[in-house]
């Protein structure tokens, strides 16, 4: 642990998302950074400076790709385009995994390009369960799935996220991207306790953490990814990284983004989690 | 209910126009009241209702759609006027929503749908209609692909009758009926966020509409190419545009030239020099690309 099936065998330090602003401070400082999370969707292109970037950080980092519309939860079968422009960047990167939500967001064709949350049913989990095998079939790499943020739950779930969460991954045989931020935002907004979530996670089959910051509204929380991480937050991550071991971490940073150097020493906080998961494996 | 049904219940609601205060209607376009549409399929807790919980994903998809729209067509902003533009910008996507899985292409019908409804530029629908076609070539060029460039001895001896020289997948020639592309430019100009003030901003604005009211009709002939990865967009003279225009659609290089001087008011003196500066020009900027072997010299 960590290295297992789902993360490709690697063992991934802390990263940082890679975001145009910082593009340049990358490019010229070369800072070391021990790999970078890529938004697929922002390189499945045909050319131009975004992919002429992109294969410069290649030749000094490495990268991992994370998606945001495959919509794994969505009723409606596989974009193929989308599909086709994915394995083209999947060989550009050579990303040894590849995450995309656990959600919905498109349906007949329209795309929302939000991430819904899923009606927690069996039959949701099937249906996600048998897409997600297509698309790893089809890219012929290993997927995990992510933990969403979520405002709204449905009557017709059948069971909690987590359940649900343990009913997909189980039925596709998938890895995990474990997000303890949207676990905090769902759990303030859905009354629950976020360490039940988090210890009820199959940890053999965690292979990344998202961390990230949020913003508090007076009756709900939203996933804004424009803030450092709240303590509440690095509690559910020192527990994560206690039952997982040390796991390739990534820190998120989407909105109001500062500087590189804050982002990554907001990033680097992780370690001090890290260590401790080492140490004790060590003992 | 079935998932497919759940969802698309659940899309409808969060695609659902809000309102002019930027709420959540309430009242379904069948006549139904949100409130009891929401609560059919989404639980309420103990601080917000079955409404407000859908609303938080309506508003997030309409915030989310026209902050893209308003980023990729700024001109087109300044054309419209702001609250004409958002307008404009929410009935298109209520018509047209996106149908790929990247916001990127989520403008892809803005041009064909804005002739369908003239109503939304008014008096201004030529130019609008312009400068959406010159935004949205500036989105093609800065992301399009890229072949290898054509070599002098990709063509050498190569007899113009039958020569089908081929453009640059990235670039987009455009025949407009305004200088739009001098109001693109305008846009264009780089802001110092953190120097810049509000005073600041409002002048920039006026300028902008000032730059808007100063255009008058007068026909361009464009061409949105890439240089060392940046988009740039340069005016060419009629036939310039034909001969490219010409190759664009696979006719060979001697009817390219053909057509391009028909009627022409170049002196036909003056037209080898220049043919030859033209194509020099072209060649080093890459516009060509290189054909395959055997059809280079057909």
């Amino acid at each position: 642990m960590p290295a297992n099936r789902f993360n490709g065998f690697t063992e991934y330090g802390v990263g940082i998302g890679l975001r145009i602003p910082h593009f340049h401070h990358i490019l010229t400082r070369k800072p070391t950074v021990d790999w970078f999370e890529i938004i697929s969707e922002n390189f499945m292109i045909d050319g131009g400076r975004p992919l002429r970037t992109l294969d410069q950080i290649l030749e000094q980092y490495r990268v991992v790709q994370h998606g945001v519309s495959m919509y794994f939860g969505s009723a409606e079968r596989p974009n193929r385009e989308h599909l086709r422009r994915l394995k083209d960047l999947v060989k550009r990167t050579k990303t040894p995994w590849l995450s995309d939500h656990l959600c919905w967001g498109s349906v007949d064709g329209r795309y929302t390009h939000d991430l819904l949350p899923m009606p927690y049913t069996f039959e949701a989990a099937r249906i996600t369960a048998q897409k997600i095998r297509e698309v790893r079939d089809y890219l012929e790499i290993p997927l995990v799935v992510e933990n969403v943020s979520s405002y709204a739950e449905f009557h017709a779930s059948e069971m909690s996220e987590w359940e649900f969460l343990n009913e997909v991954v189980e039925g596709a045989d998938c890895g995990i991207l474990l997000d303890v931020n949207n676990i905090y935002v769902s759990s303030q907004n859905h009354s629950f306790n976020p360490m039940e979530y988090v210890n009820s996670v199959p940890a053999h089959r965690v292979a990344q953490i998202h961390i990230a910051g949020h913003s508090k509204y007076r009756k709900y929380i939203l996933d804004t990814h424009d803030h450092p991480v709240i303590d509440p937050v690095w509690t559910l991550y020192a527990r994560a990284i206690e039952r997982v071991g040390h796991t390739a971490t990534l820190l998120e940073w989407d909105d109001r983004i500062p500087s590189f150097d804050e982002v990554h020493n907001e990033a680097l906080k992780a370690n001090k989690y890290l260590a401790s998961a080492s140490l004790a494996t060590a003992v | 209910m079935k998932l497919l049904n759940l969802q698309r219940k659940m899309a409808r609601a969060v695609m659902m126009p809000l309102t002019p205060a930027e709420n959540m209607r309430r009242y379904a376009p069948n006549g139904r009241p949100m409130r009891a549409v929401a609560a059919e399929f989404i639980k309420p807790n103990d601080r917000l209702t079955s409404f407000e919980r859908l609303e938080i994903y309506n508003k997030q998809y309409w915030y989310r759609v026209l902050a893209s729209i308003s980023d990729d067509f700024p001109g087109l902003c300044a054309v419209l006027g702001d609250q004409r533009f958002e307008a404009m910008a929410k009935a298109y996507i209520n018509d047209c929503p996106s149908r790929s899985f990247t916001l990127r292409n989520q403008c892809a019908r803005l041009e064909s749908w804005m002739q369908r409804h003239p109503k939304w530029a008014g008096t201004r629908q030529k130019l609008a209609l312009d400068m959406v076609r010159l935004e949205w070539a500036d989105i093609e060029a800065f992301d399009g692909k890229a072949e290898p460039p054509l070599r002098t001895e990709d063509v050498a001896g190569a007899n113009p009758a039958t020569l089908r020289l081929k453009l640059q997948p990235y670039i987009r020639l455009l025949d407009l009926r305004y200088p739009v592309d001098d109001l693109a430019l305008e846009m264009r100009a780089p802001v110092d966020s953190e120097v810049a003030s509000n005073a600041f901003y409002e002048r920039k604005k006026r300028k902008r509409v000032q730059a808007v009211a100063r255009l008058k009709p007068s026909r361009i002939y464009l061409i949105v190419h890439r240089m060392d990865y940046s988009v740039y967009f340069r005016r060419l003279e009629r036939e310039e545009f034909v001969i490219l225009t010409a190759l664009r659609d696979g006719k060979t290089l001697k009817r390219a030239v053909d057509t391009a001087f028909r009627n022409s008011s170049i002196p036909a003196a003056d037209q080898p020099a220049r043919i030859e500066k033209w194509f020099r020009g072209w060649a080093a900027m890459g516009w060509f690309f290189r054909p395959e072997r055997s059809s280079a010299k057909s």
